[in-house]
């Protein structure tokens, strides 16, 4: 196992020697090492396929932007597609294969796709596959859809942990390079509050990649002496491999850190990666510039890359691309690399320059004013051939060839709020625009400043205009480096190629697919997009979309910014779902709420149910009940026979004080208030402005100047947030205060006739709470158990003589083992969410099913609840002909001919003889439940016109399950209609 | 989005809900002749302008405020953030 | 030029020199009579249906920017009949029919593939929400099936069953919903409506109307003065904007809802999938990329872009929902502007002005809508009466109180 392209130098750590396997075969790689730089040292080339012609693909970057060599890492829950091995961070034990291919990487079937590339091209699928018709979903598409695709995913839970942090800064300067760098020092010795990140593990940038000096020593030396530097100050902090992939509204960024993506697993307790929300002052965009390729006939052979890259692996890593390289250029930055190869002994075998005024290469033969036309070698290029100024033909043996093509600035994040780039006609490419992100600035490359020199330069006196904003002084110290300027004649693909030229490496889209859009009226950059797919790849056109625009420049003879811009969108790089959801996985995707009852109702083996963030009991299972009906049919008989205690701690409790908190209530309840006396309790209907019900509850008086209200348990937040918006915004000099005091007290219902019995054992005997001295709605203050101070009320859902007592939170607990202790001589039981709702549906109370956002009180059987005499939310709007309608549905009680059949909630009433259609609608089954004391399933409906059709028989249509039941219309109140329990 | 409460300094928008058009606080005279009119235009008909928008945020997570935002719908910019009590009190609503 | 596999075969052997524009690009005339503001789906919907079905010629599309670049152009392009109540239900049913035939009417494939939709219900009223609403698509003719634990479980066995924070307890098939291409349709309208004559106008943006006496005489555009019989805008996003130079408020907000997509994958997600527990659907695209989203941002915007909150939300949801997502990648989100109206439904009408015509308000389910959209309006707009599918979009139901509220959320746009 050699590192057959290994060189001396570089930034790899050489004692450490790492194992690892690339589709199964055994490799090894330095610390300091990605995966391709590793690959690319033992002389593997081929590293992937493109996606739709399957072609064999080596490494084109030495970044994040890279479009072919996409690897699958790991394996089980813990894989991971598309992994780009240009950042994949070598370990010890690395498990790595390539994707998108079948049998295997050498030998790809799919293959055969290239050789019907003719017929594949550009939107060739709009154009066919529509006959037959059924073939579409039956044949092709599953044929394309098994073809599509990149990596696999395992389908295993991923077993890693995620976090989600916030940090705030002065000043956020995205990427670390001379320009980030030059600007962190300057900020942190001013004293700013610093942030710096980048994507790489290293700090430094291109100054690792380059040979260049800084201040009179070597670039990579002088970064790791600014980041010795800036870590020592307390006021920076230092974020590397972290990405700043968006740029949000006000100054939020967020960024991904990987935190132990470099090591096989992360150790117990450590998060694989970190979501940041950072909140900054100021930004600085120091993010650098992309290198683009040329066009021409097969130039997406492994071995074919950027010259920067070339450059950065021979610098940074050691490693040279082939011990043979050619360099096609456009620009002086190509010849760098020649320079940098010859220097290093790797042999340069040509460099070919578009520009005929080339300048000297030493070292190397130099072809100026030539173009390379094609390329050879099936899994890894052998030669390239060329043309040359004078016309002739030749080939030239390479197994890389070093591509340059100019540099674009990176100014995604600049574009992140719909700012549009600006053209620079130096150097051929997008700059920033005016109008970036709100305390934005860009310096370096970013902002299309190429030289070192002038990065250094731009960072330091970026970092003092933007603290300047701040009132925070600092001065600019920039280093000697640098400063060539940029000689670049603009060539975009080689037209004189014959076959195949890519634009888009991934999607496999060529000059040839753009000149077929272009053709077919294609010409809007978007049409272009999205006809051809360029630019939709994993590297969201870093590396193509300039490429593909000037294409379509030259062919509508417009200039490159007439023909459009290219915009870009989060994220920067792709961010994985683990890291955006952090923690909030598994049963953490929502907090939860549990009443204080939780821990006794949880040793009574209660069965929970899910309400909203709620947890509450739903019933309790006693040994030797199967199934859930035994427990519930249970609680109710025992309830309705003696007494029954269920929690209703979930349901929304409002304090409303103040001298006009009835008035008040007067304007958010439908119903009147202000004449319910002291120590009394009203239903309440709250309508929203549009005459819809909204919610009901109870408002109980404890005082001239203050009520208790409850709400449901859904619309708790929702109630009290309209509430205050009456009190803020509609009626603001109405003396009245409100609180929420939910969470503040646990409260109980005590339901059944021998409620009244139980509960004297509990309240202190001082306060008399017989039938008379308090009455059904009555409410007090009470002390309970020799002191404690509750709240009492006589209310009922369940249709029984029943209460609501309400003690304080911490005091929940104690009460209900004291309400079990003290029922057990009236054989009490627990009753949950399950019993509640029988006992109310045979007691025909409306509840979240009726109350469902598109009833009106008038649809609930409470029309005349709606006040006329006064000013309410909802009652001007209530009065719409179209809610008002003479065969408005009505709330009835539905009850089955056949005791044997079962309503089920959601079913259609139909007239008993008739068609069974949409037409003949007549309304819909609410809420149903079997009801132990009828001895039947009974449910709620909403009937057109229902309050005239009792008796009838109609029929229940569930056409969704094959049910068809026979059901009579009968009234909603199935107990006790007429209150006479309640009384007692 | 940051909001600059007026009592309690820059707030992340995630503590707030939102609701809509300012107008809002102008709630009809339910007496009037053309209450009918009067309360559909209000409640339907609300301001949906491509720029300045006065609109009405809820500090749900934090001091229960209702504030008027002036925000534009374009940029996101805020230029103003007000307690919507007294806004509504400088447009003359009471008790 | 028809579309076939023959013709590719041929045009790949003779150097694909015969392919023509898809469509053309033609100088604006003097008058037409009938002008369709916006070419987004449901413009070019209507004028492909004007021209084919109502026997309607001089007619003309004006876009501001570039056909399809709207919201046809960015959404996650699920169509489904799976409505509520009766005024939507059989309009969205109509809607589903034109797309089952849609690529032999129109000689473009746009891969329309009904995978099938599954509603996810995790408590005892979302299944009795569910059966309701099946029950309502089945008697308006759709089709839908009401499945419990083990039967989500066998379709997608890798959701979070077993340690869920709100468990799934079955799900609301809908087996005709799926996807289409959503490009496509856009393109495809386009160049059918171009073979029919429309001239299809690209970057002409209507500043204002013409109107004299109640009556609509044409459109002031960025390329002149266009006159017309009668102008239908379907401009979606931008409503009010647009309506408000005829001097016309309208029941809209305009929000943005964010989409997702991801980096690409081999087949993992069949269908389509609604988590019931948030704010999540997904599905994945024939190249692989899993497209997703969920709720809208909740302030009005008319900027194309969202926050972080919602990003977060929307992947919180999925990875609750299929926990073997965390190392997949977020490759890139967009965000849309939609016509949020006040009860959640659209809009198909005529308006005060004679002759103006007014399709809006879709909320974020326009793209399921566009064929029966643009035949429904088409039809309004030729025979001056609503389809019989579509009578209950009517800008006035507020006014008397003829709501379509499917969630039951009020006048809220944001909650819709």
């Amino acid at each position: 196992m050699k590192q057959v392209n290994r060189l001396s130098g570089g930034l790899v750590d050489r004692d450490q020697v790492l194992g690892f396997t690339f589709d199964g075969k055994r490799y090894e790689g330095h610390g300091g090492d990605t995966l391709a730089s590793a690959l690319l040292a033992n002389g593997v080339r081929l590293m992937g396929r493109s996606f739709k012609y399957h072609r064999p693909r080596g490494v084109m970057t030495a970044g994040s932007e890279e479009p072919d060599a996409l690897v699958e890492l790991r394996s089980g829950g813990r894989q991971e597609p598309n992994t780009r091995a240009t950042v994949a961070e070598l370990f010890d034990g690395m498990q790595a294969r390539s994707q998108n291919r079948w049998p295997s990487l050498r030998h790809d079937m799919m293959a055969v796709n290239d050789r019907l590339s003719n017929f594949l091209t550009a939107g060739f699928y709009y154009k066919t596959f529509m006959w037959p018709k059924a073939f579409w979903e039956k044949l092709y598409e599953p044929t394309i859809r098994h073809a599509a695709g990149l990596g696999r995913v395992s389908g295993e839970d991923d077993p890693d942990v995620y976090d989600k942090g916030f940090l705030h800064c002065d000043l956020l300067i995205i990427g670390a390079g001379p320009a980030g760098l030059s600007a962190a020092l300057t900020a942190g010795r001013a004293g700013a509050r610093v942030i710096l990140a980048d994507e790489d593990f290293a700090f430094g940038g291109r100054l690792n990649a380059e040979m260049f000096e800084v201040g009179g020593e070597a670039g990579s030396d002088w970064a790791k002496a600014a980041v010795a530097e800036l870590a020592s100050m307390g006021n920076v902090r230092l974020m590397a491999r972290t990405t700043v992939v968006g740029a949000f509204d006000h100054g939020v960024y967020g960024a991904v850190e990987r935190v132990a993506d470099h090591v096989a697993a992360p150790v117990e307790g450590q998060p694989r990666q970190v979501f940041w929300r950072i909140t900054s002052k100021r930004a600085l965009l120091c993010a650098g510039a992309t290198e683009r390729p040329i066009a021409f006939a097969n130039n997406d052979r492994p071995g074919i890359m950027m010259a920067s890259a070339v450059r950065s692996f021979a610098n940074r890593w050691a490693v040279a691309a082939h011990e043979t390289v050619a360099v096609f250029t456009n620009n002086d930055d190509g010849h760098r690399t020649a320079a940098d190869l010859i220097a290093k002994g790797v042999r340069v075998t040509a460099v070919i320059d578009t520009r005929a005024d080339a300048p000297a290469v030493e070292g190397a033969e130099l072809f100026a004013g030539a173009q390379v036309i094609d390329s050879r070698g099936r899994l890894g290029l052998e030669s390239v051939r060329i043309r040359t100024a004078q016309g002739f033909t030749r080939d030239i043996v390479c197994g890389a060839l070093a591509v340059s093509g100019g540099w674009n600035p990176n100014v995604h994040l600049t574009c992140h709020q719909r700012g549009r780039p600006q053209w620079d006609e130096t150097l051929a490419a997008f700059v920033p625009g005016p109008d970036l992100p709100v305390g934005m600035l860009v310096a370096g490359a970013a902002s299309g400043v190429l030289s070192t020199e002038g990065a250094l330069r731009t960072g330091a006196e970026g970092a003092v205009a933007v603290l300047a904003d701040l009132g925070i002084a600092a001065t600019a110290a920039v280093p000697q480096a640098e400063d060539a300027p940029v000689d670049l004649t603009p060539f975009w693909h080689v037209s004189e190629s014959k076959g195949r030229a890519w634009i888009d490496m991934q999607n496999d889209v060529t000059v040839k697919d753009i000149k077929l859009a272009h053709q077919e009226n294609f010409v809007s950059v978007e049409h272009l997009k999205r006809y051809t797919t360029l630019g939709m790849a994993t590297d969201q056109g870093k590396t193509s979309n300039m490429g593909g625009l000037a294409v379509m420049a030259e062919l509508t003879g417009k200039s490159i910014p007439e023909t459009g811009t290219t915009m870009f969108r989060p994220p920067y790089t792709p961010v994985s779902f683990g890291a955006l959801a952090g923690r909030a996985v598994g049963k953490h995707f929502h907090p939860v709420r549990e009443t204080p009852s939780h821990n006794w109702a949880t040793e009574r083996g209660a069965v929970f149910v899910e309400v909203g963030d709620w947890l509450r009991a739903q019933w309790f299972p006693q040994p030797g009940e199967t199934h859930w009906r035994q427990s519930v049919d249970r609680e109710v008989l025992a309830t309705r026979r003696s007494v029954g205690v269920c929690d209703v701690t979930t349901l929304g409790k409002i304090d409303v004080q103040g001298a006009d908190a009835a008035e008040f209530l007067n304007k958010v309840y439908a119903n009147a208030f202000a004449k319910l006396p002291v120590g009394k309790v009203r239903y309440g209907l709250m309508l929203r402005e549009d005459g819809i019900a909204y919610d009901d509850g109870t408002a109980a008086r404890f005082a001239e100047d203050h009520f208790v209200v409850t709400t449901t348990t859904a619309n708790a937040v929702l109630v009290y947030r309209q509430m205050e918006f009456a009190r803020q915004c509609l009626w603001p000099d109405l003396d009245v205060q409100l609180i929420s005091t939910t969470e503040a007290w646990a409260q109980y219902a005590v339901a059944g006739p021998n409620s009244r019995k139980l509960l004297e054992k509990i309240v202190d005997p001082r306060f008399d709470i017989s039938n008379e001295a308090f009455p059904f709605m009555a409410c007090g203050e009470v002390t309970i158990c020799g002191g404690l101070r509750a709240r009492l009320f006589r209310i009922s859902f369940s249709g029984e003589l029943a209460y609501e007592i309400a003690v304080p939170t911490r005091y929940g607990d104690a009460m209900i083992r004291a309400l079990m202790d003290e029922g057990e001589a009236f054989d009490v039981v627990p009753y949950g969410t399950e019993a509640l709702g029988v006992m109310r549906i045979e007691k025909g109370h409306a509840a979240g099913n009726e109350l469902n956002g598109t009833t009106t009180a008038l649809n609930l059987g409470m029309g005349r609840m709606v006040s006329k005499k006064k000013d309410c939310i909802g009652n001007t709007l209530s009065e719409r002909a179209g809610l008002n309608m003479a065969d408005a549905l009505k709330l009835v009680g539905v009850k089955p001919v056949d005791a044997t059949q079962a309503v089920k909630a959601g079913g259609h009433l139909m007239a008993k003889e008739g068609p069974v259609d949409a037409a003949h609608d007549q309304g819909y089954v609410t809420s149903a439940a079997y009801s132990p004391i009828l001895e039947s399933s009974i449910g709620l409906a909403l009937l057109k016109n229902g309050a005239a059709r009792l008796g009838e028989v109609m029929r229940i249509a569930n056409p969704l399950e094959g049910d068809d039941v026979e059901v009579e219309i009968v009234s909603a109140h199935f107990v006790d209609p007429d209150g006479e329990k309640l009384r007692v | 989005m940051i909001i600059d409460h007026p009592l309690l300094g820059p707030r992340d928008a995630q503590e707030f809900v939102y609701l809509g058009d300012a107008d809002l606080i102008n709630r009809p005279d339910w007496q009037a002749e053309d209450a009918a009119d009067a309360f559909h235009d209000y409640l339907y008909l609300r301001d949906n302008p491509a720029g300045v928008h006065r609109e009405l945020w809820y500090h749900e997570q934090g001091d229960r405020s209702w504030l008027v935002v002036t925000r534009d719908t374009l940029t996101h910019e805020i230029s103003k953030v007000e307690l919507a009590r007294d806004v509504a009190r400088a447009q003359g609503r009471g008790r | 030029m028809r579309y076939s596999g023959w013709r590719v075969i041929k045009e790949a052997l003779t150097g694909h020199k015969g392919w023509t524009p898809a469509w053309s690009d033609p100088e604006p005339k003097d008058h037409y009579d009938i002008v369709i503001v916006g070419g987004g789906g449901h413009g070019l919907a209507t004028a492909y249906y004007l021209a084919k079905e109502f026997g309607q010629a001089r007619i003309a599309v004006l876009e501001k920017g570039w056909i399809g670049g709207g919201n046809v152009g960015r959404n996650t392009t699920i169509i489904r009949s799976n409505y509520l109540l009766d005024g939507n239900e059989p309009f969205y049913e109509l809607s589903l029919k034109l797309w089952e035939g849609l690529e032999q009417d129109f000689n473009y494939n746009a891969m329309v593939s009904q995978r099938g939709i599954l509603n996810l219900v995790h408590s005892d009223a979302q299944r009795d929400a569910a059966r309701r609403r099946g029950n309502a698509m089945i008697l308006n003719g759709s089709d839908a099936e009401l499945l419990d634990t083990d039967g989500v479980r066998a379709m997608y066995p890798f959701f979070n069953f077993d340690n869920a924070r709100f468990p799934i307890k079955g799900g609301l098939l809908h087996r005709r919903g799926g996807t289409v291409r959503h490009d496509a349709v856009a393109w495809g309208y386009a160049r059918g409506a171009d073979m029919r004559g429309v001239d299809i106008i690209q970057n002409c943006e209507v500043t204002g109307f013409r109107i004299e006496q109640g009556r609509v005489l044409g459109v002031e555009t960025s390329r002149g003065y266009i006159g017309a019989s009668k102008v239908g805008v379907a401009v979606a996003g931008s409503s009010s904007r647009v309506m408000e130079k005829a001097g016309m408020r309208l029941p809209i907000e305009s929000h943005v809802l964010q989409a997702f997509v991801s980096e690409g994958l081999k087949p993992l997600i069949d269908g389509v999938i609604t988590f019931g527990a948030g704010h999540f659907y997904v599905s994945q695209s024939d190249k692989g990329g899993l497209v997703f989203g969920g709720d809208i941002d909740m302030y009005n915007t008319y900027a194309q872009r969202g926050n972080l909150p919602v990003v977060e939300d929307v992947i919180e949801s999925g990875m609750a929902l299929i926990p073997a997502l965390g190392r997949v990648r977020m490759l890139r989100g967009w965000g849309g502007i939609m016509d949020m109206s006040m009860d959640g439904s659209p809009f198909i009408d005529r308006t005060s002005v004679d002759g103006l015509y007014f399709n809006g308000g879709w909320c974020y389910g326009g793209f399921k809508a566009t064929p029966a959209s643009g035949f429904c309006y088409a039809h309004l707009l030729a025979t001056g009466r609503p389809h019989e599918v579509a009578t209950a979009y009517r800008l006035d139901r507020f006014r008397t109180g003829h709501m379509i509220d499917e969630k039951g959320q009020g006048a809220q746009p944001n909650l819709h």
